[in-house]
Protein backbone atom coordinates (compact mmCIF):
# COMPACT_ATOMS: atom_id res chain seq x y z
CA UNK A 1 0.00 0.00 0.00
CA UNK A 2 1.44 3.57 -0.81
CA UNK A 3 1.83 5.59 2.22
CA UNK A 4 -1.52 7.37 3.13
CA UNK A 5 -1.14 10.81 4.69
CA UNK A 6 -3.22 12.73 7.09
CA UNK A 7 -4.75 14.34 4.21
CA UNK A 8 -6.26 11.53 2.41
CA UNK A 9 -7.78 10.06 5.38
CA UNK A 10 -9.33 13.37 6.63
CA UNK A 11 -11.16 14.08 3.21
CA UNK A 12 -12.25 10.57 3.11
CA UNK A 13 -13.80 11.67 7.01
CA UNK A 14 -15.35 14.83 5.81
CA UNK A 15 -16.73 12.64 3.15
CA UNK A 16 -17.83 9.85 5.80
CA UNK A 17 -19.71 13.09 7.85
CA UNK A 18 -21.02 14.80 4.76
CA UNK A 19 -23.17 11.55 3.79
CA UNK A 20 -24.20 10.59 7.51
CA UNK A 21 -25.40 14.37 7.98
CA UNK A 22 -27.41 14.03 4.79
CA UNK A 23 -28.75 10.71 5.96
CA UNK A 24 -27.33 8.76 2.64
CA UNK A 25 -27.21 5.79 4.64
CA UNK A 26 -26.77 3.43 1.93
CA UNK A 27 -23.86 5.36 0.04
CA UNK A 28 -22.73 5.22 3.73
CA UNK A 29 -22.66 1.79 4.10
CA UNK A 30 -20.54 1.49 0.21
CA UNK A 31 -17.57 2.69 2.79
CA UNK A 32 -18.05 -0.14 4.68
CA UNK A 33 -16.07 -3.53 4.33
CA UNK A 34 -18.18 -6.67 4.54
CA UNK A 35 -16.48 -7.26 7.99
CA UNK A 36 -17.00 -3.77 9.63
CA UNK A 37 -17.81 -3.26 13.12
CA UNK A 38 -19.46 0.24 14.59
CA UNK A 39 -19.36 0.39 18.05
CA UNK A 40 -20.02 2.82 20.93
CA UNK A 41 -18.99 1.57 24.24
CA UNK A 42 -20.95 2.61 27.62
CA UNK A 43 -19.71 5.58 29.09
CA UNK A 44 -18.28 4.40 32.04
CA UNK A 45 -16.21 1.76 30.37
CA UNK A 46 -14.75 3.70 27.41
CA UNK A 47 -11.72 1.24 26.78
CA UNK A 48 -13.53 -1.97 26.63
CA UNK A 49 -14.34 -5.40 24.44
CA UNK A 50 -17.84 -5.87 23.67
CA UNK A 51 -17.62 -9.49 24.82
CA UNK A 52 -17.36 -8.87 27.90
CA UNK A 53 -18.66 -5.67 28.68
CA UNK A 54 -22.21 -3.64 28.04
CA UNK A 55 -21.91 -0.96 25.55
CA UNK A 56 -24.22 1.08 23.43
CA UNK A 57 -23.62 0.01 20.40
CA UNK A 58 -21.24 -2.86 19.05
CA UNK A 59 -22.49 -3.68 15.66
CA UNK A 60 -21.00 -6.75 12.93
CA UNK A 61 -21.66 -5.74 9.72
CA UNK A 62 -24.87 -7.79 9.67
CA UNK A 63 -26.24 -5.48 12.21
CA UNK A 64 -25.17 -2.36 10.93
CA UNK A 65 -27.03 -3.21 7.80
CA UNK A 66 -30.10 -3.95 9.74
CA UNK A 67 -29.48 -0.49 11.61
CA UNK A 68 -29.40 1.13 8.10
CA UNK A 69 -32.87 -0.90 6.88
CA UNK A 70 -34.32 0.06 10.41
CA UNK A 71 -33.32 3.82 10.21
CA UNK A 72 -34.77 4.17 6.68
CA UNK A 73 -37.94 2.93 7.70
CA UNK A 74 -40.67 6.05 9.23
CA UNK A 75 -41.21 2.95 12.13
CA UNK A 76 -38.25 3.65 13.40
CA UNK A 77 -40.14 6.22 15.85
CA UNK A 78 -36.83 7.58 17.67
CA UNK A 79 -35.92 8.77 14.00
CA UNK A 80 -39.15 9.94 12.58
CA UNK A 81 -38.66 13.16 12.14
CA UNK A 82 -35.13 11.93 11.41
CA UNK A 83 -32.51 14.85 13.60
CA UNK A 84 -30.64 16.98 11.94
CA UNK A 85 -26.89 16.30 12.76
CA UNK A 86 -24.20 18.44 12.04
CA UNK A 87 -20.71 16.87 12.46
CA UNK A 88 -17.34 18.41 12.83
CA UNK A 89 -14.24 16.41 12.78
CA UNK A 90 -10.78 17.59 14.27
CA UNK A 91 -7.35 16.53 15.38
CA UNK A 92 -7.26 13.81 12.93
CA UNK A 93 -4.42 12.18 13.55
CA UNK A 94 -2.81 8.24 12.02
CA UNK A 95 -1.54 6.42 14.93
CA UNK A 96 -0.76 3.36 13.70
CA UNK A 97 0.28 2.38 10.15
CA UNK A 98 -0.49 -1.13 9.69
CA UNK A 99 -3.09 -1.66 9.96
CA UNK A 100 -3.89 1.85 9.01
CA UNK A 101 -5.55 3.23 12.53
CA UNK A 102 -6.65 6.90 12.48
CA UNK A 103 -8.28 8.68 15.79
CA UNK A 104 -10.27 11.87 15.55
CA UNK A 105 -12.05 14.24 18.03
CA UNK A 106 -15.56 15.29 16.93
CA UNK A 107 -18.55 17.32 17.88
CA UNK A 108 -21.89 15.74 16.94
CA UNK A 109 -24.92 18.61 17.46
CA UNK A 110 -28.06 16.86 17.10
CA UNK A 111 -31.53 18.67 16.35
CA UNK A 112 -34.85 17.51 16.90
CA UNK A 113 -38.26 19.13 16.49
CA UNK A 114 -39.70 20.99 19.67
CA UNK A 115 -36.08 19.94 21.71
CA UNK A 116 -32.84 21.46 22.53
CA UNK A 117 -29.97 20.95 21.13
CA UNK A 118 -27.43 18.28 22.32
CA UNK A 119 -24.08 17.68 21.62
CA UNK A 120 -21.87 14.56 21.58
CA UNK A 121 -18.84 15.34 21.79
CA UNK A 122 -15.92 12.71 22.35
CA UNK A 123 -13.04 10.68 19.88
CA UNK A 124 -13.81 8.29 16.74
CA UNK A 125 -11.14 5.49 16.07
CA UNK A 126 -11.18 4.12 12.62
CA UNK A 127 -9.64 1.15 11.29
CA UNK A 128 -9.13 2.05 7.52
CA UNK A 129 -8.08 -0.63 4.66
CA UNK A 130 -7.68 0.32 1.04
CA UNK A 131 -9.98 -1.78 -1.19
CA UNK A 132 -9.23 -0.79 -5.20
CA UNK A 133 -7.26 2.55 -4.28
CA UNK A 134 -9.88 3.66 -2.15
CA UNK A 135 -10.00 3.71 1.63
CA UNK A 136 -12.66 1.52 3.25
CA UNK A 137 -14.06 1.35 6.87
CA UNK A 138 -12.76 -2.04 8.86
CA UNK A 139 -13.68 -0.85 12.22
CA UNK A 140 -15.46 2.94 13.72
CA UNK A 141 -15.42 3.25 17.27
CA UNK A 142 -17.58 6.34 18.73
CA UNK A 143 -16.25 6.84 22.11
CA UNK A 144 -18.14 9.25 23.96
CA UNK A 145 -16.47 11.68 26.29
CA UNK A 146 -19.91 12.29 28.75
CA UNK A 147 -19.29 10.54 31.83
CA UNK A 148 -23.06 9.00 31.36
CA UNK A 149 -25.27 9.84 28.16
CA UNK A 150 -27.75 11.63 30.46
CA UNK A 151 -29.17 14.31 28.50
CA UNK A 152 -28.03 13.00 25.59
CA UNK A 153 -30.54 10.57 25.67
CA UNK A 154 -30.24 8.02 23.23
CA UNK A 155 -28.05 7.35 20.25
CA UNK A 156 -30.23 5.91 17.70
CA UNK A 157 -28.78 8.05 14.88
CA UNK A 158 -25.51 6.97 13.46
CA UNK A 159 -23.21 8.82 15.65
CA UNK B 1 -55.44 18.83 42.85
CA UNK B 2 -55.98 16.15 45.94
CA UNK B 3 -54.54 12.93 45.14
CA UNK B 4 -57.66 11.01 46.16
CA UNK B 5 -58.95 12.38 42.68
CA UNK B 6 -56.16 11.05 40.53
CA UNK B 7 -56.87 7.40 40.10
CA UNK B 8 -61.35 6.54 39.53
CA UNK B 9 -61.36 2.81 39.85
CA UNK B 10 -64.80 1.62 39.50
CA UNK B 11 -64.75 -2.35 39.10
CA UNK B 12 -68.26 -2.83 38.76
CA UNK B 13 -69.13 0.17 35.40
CA UNK B 14 -65.35 -1.53 34.48
CA UNK B 15 -64.22 2.22 34.73
CA UNK B 16 -60.38 2.71 36.00
CA UNK B 17 -58.78 5.52 34.53
CA UNK B 18 -55.95 7.63 35.40
CA UNK B 19 -56.16 12.00 35.60
CA UNK B 20 -52.94 12.81 33.04
CA UNK B 21 -52.20 15.57 36.28
CA UNK B 22 -50.61 12.39 37.93
CA UNK B 23 -47.75 12.57 35.00
CA UNK B 24 -47.44 16.42 35.41
CA UNK B 25 -48.50 18.44 38.25
CA UNK B 26 -45.26 19.58 40.49
CA UNK B 27 -47.18 19.08 43.39
CA UNK B 28 -48.16 15.60 42.98
CA UNK B 29 -44.83 15.15 42.05
CA UNK B 30 -43.56 16.52 45.54
CA UNK B 31 -46.08 14.29 47.45
CA UNK B 32 -45.14 11.11 45.52
CA UNK B 33 -41.57 11.60 46.81
CA UNK B 34 -42.67 12.26 50.40
CA UNK B 35 -45.54 9.23 50.69
CA UNK B 36 -44.09 6.70 48.00
CA UNK B 37 -40.02 6.86 47.65
CA UNK B 38 -39.54 7.89 51.47
CA UNK B 39 -41.77 4.17 52.40
CA UNK B 40 -40.96 2.22 49.78
CA UNK B 41 -37.57 -0.25 49.46
CA UNK B 42 -35.64 1.11 46.53
CA UNK B 43 -32.79 -0.21 44.20
CA UNK B 44 -29.25 0.52 45.65
CA UNK B 45 -27.13 -1.67 43.58
CA UNK B 46 -26.21 -5.64 43.32
CA UNK B 47 -23.65 -7.12 45.26
CA UNK B 48 -21.53 -8.20 42.43
CA UNK B 49 -20.52 -4.36 41.85
CA UNK B 50 -18.27 -4.48 45.09
CA UNK B 51 -16.28 -7.60 45.72
CA UNK B 52 -13.16 -7.00 47.56
CA UNK B 53 -12.68 -5.17 50.96
CA UNK B 54 -12.89 -1.22 49.86
CA UNK B 55 -14.19 -1.66 46.62
CA UNK B 56 -16.35 0.93 46.49
CA UNK B 57 -19.76 2.70 43.65
CA UNK B 58 -21.43 5.98 44.33
CA UNK B 59 -24.43 6.66 43.20
CA UNK B 60 -27.81 8.67 44.01
CA UNK B 61 -31.27 6.91 45.30
CA UNK B 62 -33.90 9.19 46.17
CA UNK B 63 -31.79 12.02 46.02
CA UNK B 64 -29.31 11.09 48.40
CA UNK B 65 -26.06 10.18 47.28
CA UNK B 66 -24.90 6.45 48.54
CA UNK B 67 -21.79 4.70 48.97
CA UNK B 68 -22.47 1.03 48.25
CA UNK B 69 -19.32 -0.74 49.29
CA UNK B 70 -17.45 -3.35 51.16
CA UNK B 71 -16.09 -3.12 54.71
CA UNK B 72 -12.86 -4.33 56.32
CA UNK B 73 -14.63 -7.78 56.96
CA UNK B 74 -15.99 -7.26 53.09
CA UNK B 75 -19.47 -6.92 54.40
CA UNK B 76 -21.24 -5.22 51.99
CA UNK B 77 -22.65 -1.70 53.37
CA UNK B 78 -24.40 1.33 52.29
CA UNK B 79 -22.98 4.51 53.73
CA UNK B 80 -24.79 8.27 53.29
CA UNK B 81 -22.20 9.65 51.30
CA UNK B 82 -21.92 13.25 52.97
CA UNK B 83 -19.36 14.41 55.43
CA UNK B 84 -20.57 14.72 58.99
CA UNK B 85 -18.55 18.08 59.25
CA UNK B 86 -19.76 20.21 56.53
CA UNK B 87 -22.10 17.95 54.56
CA UNK B 88 -19.59 17.52 51.53
CA UNK B 89 -19.60 14.00 49.56
CA UNK B 90 -17.13 12.29 50.93
CA UNK B 91 -16.59 9.68 48.11
CA UNK B 92 -16.77 11.66 44.29
CA UNK B 93 -15.37 9.07 42.28
CA UNK B 94 -17.80 7.24 40.61
CA UNK B 95 -16.46 3.63 41.33
CA UNK B 96 -12.65 2.17 42.71
CA UNK B 97 -11.15 1.14 46.05
CA UNK B 98 -10.60 2.69 48.82
CA UNK B 99 -8.50 2.42 52.17
CA UNK B 100 -9.97 5.28 53.80
CA UNK B 101 -12.53 8.13 52.36
CA UNK B 102 -10.87 11.26 52.99
CA UNK B 103 -13.15 14.52 52.70
CA UNK B 104 -11.23 17.12 50.89
CA UNK B 105 -12.81 20.25 52.32
CA UNK B 106 -11.41 19.92 56.14
CA UNK B 107 -9.90 16.82 55.54
CA UNK B 108 -12.06 14.28 58.02
CA UNK B 109 -11.16 10.99 57.41
CA UNK B 110 -13.43 7.58 57.55
CA UNK B 111 -12.06 4.14 57.44
CA UNK B 112 -13.83 1.59 55.45
CA UNK B 113 -16.38 0.59 58.02
CA UNK B 114 -17.11 4.37 58.06
CA UNK B 115 -16.10 5.47 61.50
CA UNK B 116 -14.40 8.31 61.72
CA UNK B 117 -10.70 8.04 61.65
CA UNK B 118 -8.97 10.86 61.57
CA UNK B 119 -10.01 14.87 62.59
CA UNK B 120 -7.03 17.59 61.86
CA UNK B 121 -6.96 20.10 64.52
CA UNK B 122 -9.22 17.77 66.57
CA UNK B 123 -7.62 19.53 69.90
CA UNK B 124 -9.69 22.47 69.05
CA UNK B 125 -12.74 21.21 69.86
CA UNK B 126 -14.53 21.01 73.34
CA UNK B 127 -14.40 18.20 75.23
CA UNK B 128 -17.64 17.45 73.94
CA UNK B 129 -16.94 16.22 70.64
CA UNK B 130 -16.77 12.49 70.13
CA UNK B 131 -15.44 11.12 67.47
CA UNK B 132 -17.08 7.48 67.87
CA UNK B 133 -20.82 9.39 67.44
CA UNK B 134 -19.79 10.90 63.94
CA UNK B 135 -19.01 7.92 61.06
CA UNK B 136 -20.66 8.05 58.44
CA UNK B 137 -24.45 7.43 58.79
CA UNK B 138 -26.44 4.50 56.85
CA UNK B 139 -29.79 4.45 55.65
CA UNK B 140 -32.25 4.20 58.16
CA UNK B 141 -32.43 0.42 56.85
CA UNK B 142 -30.64 -1.78 54.48
CA UNK B 143 -31.15 -5.11 53.31
CA UNK B 144 -30.45 -7.52 50.51
CA UNK B 145 -32.44 -10.65 48.43
CA UNK B 146 -29.99 -12.90 46.73
CA UNK B 147 -27.59 -10.24 45.83
CA UNK B 148 -30.04 -7.36 44.81
CA UNK B 149 -29.45 -4.92 47.80
CA UNK B 150 -32.50 -2.08 48.44
CA UNK B 151 -32.94 0.62 50.96
CA UNK B 152 -35.29 2.39 52.41
CA UNK B 153 -35.79 5.76 54.45
CA UNK B 154 -38.73 4.66 56.50
CA UNK B 155 -37.31 2.69 60.00
CA UNK B 156 -40.63 0.95 60.47
CA UNK B 157 -40.94 0.04 56.85
CA UNK B 158 -42.14 -3.87 56.57
CA UNK B 159 -38.75 -6.48 56.33
CA UNK B 160 -37.69 -6.35 52.48
CA UNK B 161 -38.96 -9.87 52.31
CA UNK B 162 -42.27 -9.32 52.69
CA UNK B 163 -42.38 -6.09 50.79
CA UNK B 164 -41.34 -8.25 47.84
CA UNK B 165 -44.40 -10.48 48.66
CA UNK B 166 -45.01 -12.86 45.60
CA UNK B 167 -42.48 -11.27 43.06
CA UNK B 168 -39.86 -13.48 44.63
CA UNK B 169 -40.95 -15.73 42.63
CA UNK B 170 -39.76 -14.35 39.33
CA UNK B 171 -36.62 -13.04 40.83
CA UNK B 172 -35.85 -16.68 41.55
CA UNK B 173 -36.83 -17.69 37.70
CA UNK B 174 -34.45 -14.49 36.87
CA UNK B 175 -31.65 -16.86 39.31
CA UNK B 176 -32.36 -19.98 38.12
CA UNK B 177 -30.34 -19.35 34.54
CA UNK B 178 -27.39 -19.70 37.35
CA UNK B 179 -26.02 -23.31 38.04
CA UNK B 180 -24.97 -21.62 41.71
CA UNK B 181 -28.02 -19.10 41.53
CA UNK B 182 -25.97 -16.44 41.61
CA UNK B 183 -26.07 -13.60 38.66
CA UNK B 184 -23.50 -10.36 38.30
CA UNK B 185 -23.94 -7.28 37.08
CA UNK B 186 -21.69 -7.17 34.00
CA UNK B 187 -19.38 -4.36 33.75
CA UNK B 188 -20.96 -1.14 31.78
CA UNK B 189 -23.62 1.18 32.74
CA UNK B 190 -26.25 2.45 30.58
CA UNK B 191 -27.23 5.92 31.94
CA UNK B 192 -29.71 8.44 30.32
CA UNK B 193 -32.52 10.74 30.66
CA UNK B 194 -35.85 10.35 29.83
CA UNK B 195 -37.71 13.46 29.37
CA UNK B 196 -40.89 12.36 30.77
CA UNK B 197 -42.99 11.04 34.00
CA UNK B 198 -41.57 8.51 35.88
CA UNK B 199 -44.36 6.50 35.87
CA UNK B 200 -44.73 6.12 31.90
CA UNK B 201 -42.17 4.51 32.04
CA UNK B 202 -43.25 2.06 34.59
CA UNK B 203 -45.95 0.97 32.50
CA UNK B 204 -43.87 0.76 29.05
CA UNK B 205 -41.32 -1.57 30.79
CA UNK B 206 -44.18 -4.35 31.17
CA UNK B 207 -46.99 -3.21 28.88
CA UNK B 208 -47.14 -5.61 25.70
CA UNK B 209 -49.71 -3.80 24.23
CA UNK B 210 -47.50 -1.54 22.25
CA UNK B 211 -44.84 -4.21 21.08
CA UNK B 212 -46.43 -4.57 17.90
CA UNK B 213 -46.73 -0.92 16.66
CA UNK B 214 -43.65 0.77 18.76
CA UNK B 215 -41.24 -2.26 17.91
CA UNK B 216 -42.33 -2.61 14.32
CA UNK B 217 -39.25 -2.49 13.14
CA UNK B 218 -37.36 -4.56 15.80
CA UNK B 219 -39.64 -7.44 15.04
CA UNK B 220 -38.88 -6.84 11.09
CA UNK B 221 -35.46 -7.26 12.36
CA UNK B 222 -35.89 -10.50 13.79
CA UNK B 223 -38.33 -12.04 11.16
CA UNK B 224 -35.69 -10.89 8.26
CA UNK B 225 -33.12 -12.59 10.79
CA UNK B 226 -34.40 -16.06 10.59
CA UNK B 227 -36.56 -15.80 13.61
CA UNK B 228 -40.22 -17.67 12.96
CA UNK B 229 -42.45 -14.87 14.30
CA UNK B 230 -45.97 -17.11 14.49
CA UNK B 231 -49.55 -15.57 13.87
CA UNK B 232 -51.26 -14.33 17.08
CA UNK B 233 -53.52 -17.32 18.80
CA UNK B 234 -57.08 -15.94 18.70
CA UNK B 235 -57.37 -13.29 21.50
CA UNK B 236 -54.30 -12.80 21.65
CA UNK B 237 -52.39 -9.11 20.13
CA UNK B 238 -49.04 -11.02 20.03
CA UNK B 239 -47.23 -13.99 17.79
CA UNK B 240 -46.93 -15.79 21.48
CA UNK B 241 -49.32 -16.59 24.76
CA UNK B 242 -48.27 -14.39 27.32
CA UNK B 243 -50.04 -13.45 30.44
CA UNK B 244 -49.96 -9.87 32.77
CA UNK B 245 -49.69 -10.62 36.63
CA UNK B 246 -50.60 -8.77 39.77
CA UNK B 247 -47.78 -9.86 42.60
CA UNK B 248 -49.44 -7.83 45.12
CA UNK B 249 -48.03 -4.74 47.20
CA UNK B 250 -47.59 -3.03 43.47
CA UNK B 251 -45.49 -5.57 42.14
CA UNK B 252 -46.72 -7.03 38.67
CA UNK B 253 -45.06 -8.86 35.91
CA UNK B 254 -45.74 -10.20 32.38
CA UNK B 255 -45.57 -13.95 32.08
CA UNK B 256 -44.99 -14.76 27.94
CA UNK B 257 -44.00 -17.83 26.44
CA UNK B 258 -40.89 -16.79 24.28
CA UNK B 259 -40.88 -16.14 20.75
CA UNK B 260 -37.51 -14.01 20.68
CA UNK B 261 -34.40 -15.91 21.15
CA UNK B 262 -32.87 -16.02 25.12
CA UNK B 263 -28.86 -16.78 26.10
CA UNK B 264 -30.51 -18.87 28.58
CA UNK B 265 -30.89 -21.82 25.67
CA UNK B 266 -33.18 -20.54 23.10
CA UNK B 267 -30.95 -20.31 20.29
CA UNK B 268 -32.03 -17.80 17.22
CA UNK B 269 -30.14 -17.08 14.24
CA UNK B 270 -28.95 -13.92 15.26
CA UNK B 271 -26.45 -15.69 17.93
CA UNK B 272 -24.69 -17.56 14.92
CA UNK B 273 -23.98 -21.64 14.05
CA UNK B 274 -20.98 -21.05 16.80
CA UNK B 275 -23.52 -20.57 19.45
CA UNK B 276 -25.76 -23.57 19.17
CA UNK B 277 -23.45 -26.29 20.82
CA UNK B 278 -22.93 -23.52 23.78
CA UNK B 279 -26.83 -22.73 24.30
CA UNK B 280 -27.39 -26.71 24.28
CA UNK B 281 -25.41 -27.13 27.07
CA UNK B 282 -26.74 -24.89 29.08
CA UNK B 283 -30.04 -26.16 28.14
CA UNK B 284 -28.93 -29.71 28.82
CA UNK B 285 -26.99 -28.55 32.59
CA UNK B 286 -30.42 -26.78 33.36
CA UNK B 287 -32.33 -29.55 32.97
CA UNK B 288 -30.70 -31.81 34.77
CA UNK B 289 -30.34 -29.46 37.58
CA UNK B 290 -33.95 -28.22 37.95
CA UNK B 291 -36.04 -30.84 36.02
CA UNK B 292 -37.37 -30.82 32.21
CA UNK B 293 -40.56 -28.52 33.58
CA UNK B 294 -38.51 -25.71 35.68
CA UNK B 295 -35.83 -25.87 32.89
CA UNK B 296 -38.81 -25.13 30.46
CA UNK B 297 -39.97 -22.00 32.59
CA UNK B 298 -36.57 -20.51 32.41
CA UNK B 299 -35.31 -20.99 29.19
CA UNK B 300 -38.81 -20.35 26.92
CA UNK B 301 -40.88 -18.42 29.30
CA UNK B 302 -39.43 -15.00 29.70
CA UNK B 303 -40.48 -11.54 32.15
CA UNK B 304 -40.53 -7.92 32.66
CA UNK B 305 -40.95 -8.01 36.01
CA UNK B 306 -41.58 -4.90 38.01
CA UNK B 307 -40.86 -4.30 41.63
CA UNK B 308 -42.51 -1.09 43.19
CA UNK B 309 -42.04 1.78 42.69
CA UNK B 310 -38.64 1.80 40.49
CA UNK B 311 -37.16 -1.05 39.55
CA UNK B 312 -37.42 -3.46 36.60
CA UNK B 313 -36.01 -6.90 35.74
CA UNK B 314 -36.26 -7.35 32.33
CA UNK B 315 -35.92 -11.10 31.52
CA UNK B 316 -35.98 -11.14 27.55
CA UNK B 317 -33.44 -11.10 24.85
CA UNK B 318 -31.26 -10.79 27.85
CA UNK B 319 -31.82 -9.74 31.39
CA UNK B 320 -31.53 -6.23 32.14
CA UNK B 321 -31.87 -4.80 35.52
CA UNK B 322 -33.37 -1.48 35.24
CA UNK B 323 -33.90 1.67 37.93
CA UNK B 324 -34.69 4.99 37.45
CA UNK B 325 -35.01 8.01 39.62
CA UNK B 326 -37.38 10.88 39.40
CA UNK B 327 -35.74 13.98 38.62
CA UNK B 328 -38.98 16.46 38.07
CA UNK B 329 -42.33 15.77 36.73
CA UNK B 330 -41.38 15.56 33.12
CA UNK B 331 -37.70 13.91 33.64
CA UNK B 332 -35.89 10.76 34.62
CA UNK B 333 -32.87 8.86 34.93
CA UNK B 334 -32.40 5.79 34.13
CA UNK B 335 -29.56 3.44 34.84
CA UNK B 336 -29.93 -0.13 33.65
CA UNK B 337 -27.17 -3.35 33.67
CA UNK B 338 -26.91 -6.39 31.77
CA UNK B 339 -27.02 -9.26 34.36
CA UNK B 340 -24.88 -13.14 33.86
CA UNK B 341 -24.44 -15.87 35.69
CA UNK B 342 -21.45 -15.98 37.60
CA UNK B 343 -20.24 -19.27 36.01
CA UNK B 344 -20.64 -18.40 32.23
CA UNK B 345 -18.58 -19.40 30.02
CA UNK B 346 -16.60 -16.78 27.22
CA UNK B 347 -18.87 -17.40 24.86
CA UNK B 348 -21.82 -17.64 26.67
CA UNK B 349 -21.11 -13.92 27.83
CA UNK B 350 -20.73 -12.49 24.57
CA UNK B 351 -23.93 -13.72 22.88
CA UNK B 352 -25.62 -12.88 26.33
CA UNK B 353 -24.20 -8.94 25.27
CA UNK B 354 -24.74 -9.26 22.00
CA UNK B 355 -28.62 -10.51 22.64
CA UNK B 356 -28.87 -7.61 24.80
CA UNK B 357 -27.88 -5.03 22.10
CA UNK B 358 -30.26 -5.80 19.64
CA UNK B 359 -33.05 -4.85 21.89
CA UNK B 360 -32.48 -3.11 24.51
CA UNK B 361 -30.58 0.02 25.64
CA UNK B 362 -30.20 3.57 24.33
CA UNK B 363 -28.97 2.80 20.87
CA UNK B 364 -31.03 -0.82 20.97
CA UNK B 365 -33.51 -1.32 18.40
CA UNK B 366 -36.16 -1.01 20.39
CA UNK B 367 -35.60 1.27 23.75
CA UNK B 368 -34.81 4.17 21.84
CA UNK B 369 -38.59 3.98 20.18
CA UNK B 370 -39.37 3.13 23.39
CA UNK B 371 -38.14 6.60 25.02
CA UNK B 372 -39.55 8.31 21.64
CA UNK B 373 -43.00 6.96 22.83
CA UNK B 374 -42.10 7.97 26.48
CA UNK B 375 -41.31 11.81 25.43
CA UNK B 376 -44.30 11.98 22.65
CA UNK B 377 -46.91 11.21 25.63
CA UNK B 378 -45.37 13.92 27.81
CA UNK B 379 -45.43 16.16 24.95
CA UNK B 380 -48.97 15.55 24.23
CA UNK B 381 -49.26 15.52 28.41
CA UNK B 382 -49.73 19.62 28.21
CA UNK B 383 -53.12 19.49 27.37
CA UNK B 384 -53.69 18.08 30.33
CA UNK B 385 -56.02 20.65 31.57
CA UNK B 386 -58.04 19.93 28.71
CA UNK B 387 -57.47 16.17 28.25
CA UNK B 388 -57.79 14.51 32.05
CA UNK B 389 -58.25 11.27 31.92
CA UNK B 390 -56.60 8.01 30.44
CA UNK B 391 -58.43 4.89 30.08
CA UNK B 392 -56.53 1.62 31.56
CA UNK B 393 -58.99 -0.78 31.50
CA UNK B 394 -57.90 -3.39 28.93
CA UNK B 395 -58.85 -6.80 30.05
CA UNK B 396 -61.22 -5.62 32.64
CA UNK B 397 -64.74 -7.18 31.68
CA UNK B 398 -62.60 -10.27 31.52
CA UNK B 399 -63.20 -13.40 33.87
CA UNK B 400 -59.81 -15.00 35.05
CA UNK B 401 -56.22 -14.37 33.38
CA UNK B 402 -55.27 -11.14 32.38
CA UNK B 403 -53.21 -11.16 29.48
CA UNK B 404 -49.82 -9.37 29.05
CA UNK B 405 -51.47 -7.24 26.46
CA UNK B 406 -54.16 -6.26 28.94
CA UNK B 407 -53.63 -3.78 31.30
CA UNK B 408 -54.37 -5.59 34.90
CA UNK B 409 -51.16 -5.41 36.02
CA UNK B 410 -50.98 -1.82 35.32
CA UNK B 411 -53.77 -0.99 36.99
CA UNK B 412 -52.24 -2.94 40.19
CA UNK B 413 -49.37 -0.32 39.44
CA UNK B 414 -51.70 2.30 40.08
CA UNK B 415 -53.96 0.90 42.92
CA UNK B 416 -50.72 0.84 45.22
CA UNK B 417 -49.88 3.87 43.96
CA UNK B 418 -53.21 5.82 44.68
CA UNK B 419 -53.51 3.96 47.96
CA UNK B 420 -49.73 5.10 49.11
CA UNK B 421 -50.58 8.75 48.03
CA UNK B 422 -53.55 8.80 50.43
CA UNK B 423 -52.47 7.46 53.34
CA UNK B 424 -51.78 9.97 55.92
CA UNK B 425 -48.21 11.30 55.50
Amino acid sequence: MNEIGRAAVEDFLYHEAALLDAWRLDEWLALLTDDATYRVPSNDQPESDPKAALFTIADDIRRIRARVERLKDPHAHAEFPRSRTRRLISNVRIVERSPLVVEANFVVYRYRANDDMRTYVGRYRYTLVSQGGALRIKAREAILDAMELASLGTVSFIL
Amino acid sequence: MSASRIVLNEPQQHRFEINRAALVDPAIFAAEKERIFEHCWLYAGHESEVRAPGDFRTRTVCGRPILLCRDSKNELRVFLNTCRHRGTVVCREAQGNAERYTCFYHGWTYDRDGRLYAVPGQSAYPPSFDRTQLGLKEPPRVEAYRGFVFLNFDVDAVPLREYLGRAVEYIDLVLDQSPSGRMEVIHGTQEYDIRANWKLLVENSYDDYHLLTTHATWLDYLKSSGVEVKRPEKGHVLPSHGLGKDLGNGHGTTDNVNFRGRPVAAWIPIYGEAAKPELERIRAELVQRLGPERAKRVADTNRNLLIFPNLVLLDGSSVSVRSFQPLAPDRMRVRAWALGPVEETPLARQVRLDSFLTFYGPGGFATPDDIAALESVQEGLGTYKEVQWSPLTRGMAKEGEQLNTDEGHLRAFWIQWDRLMRAAA
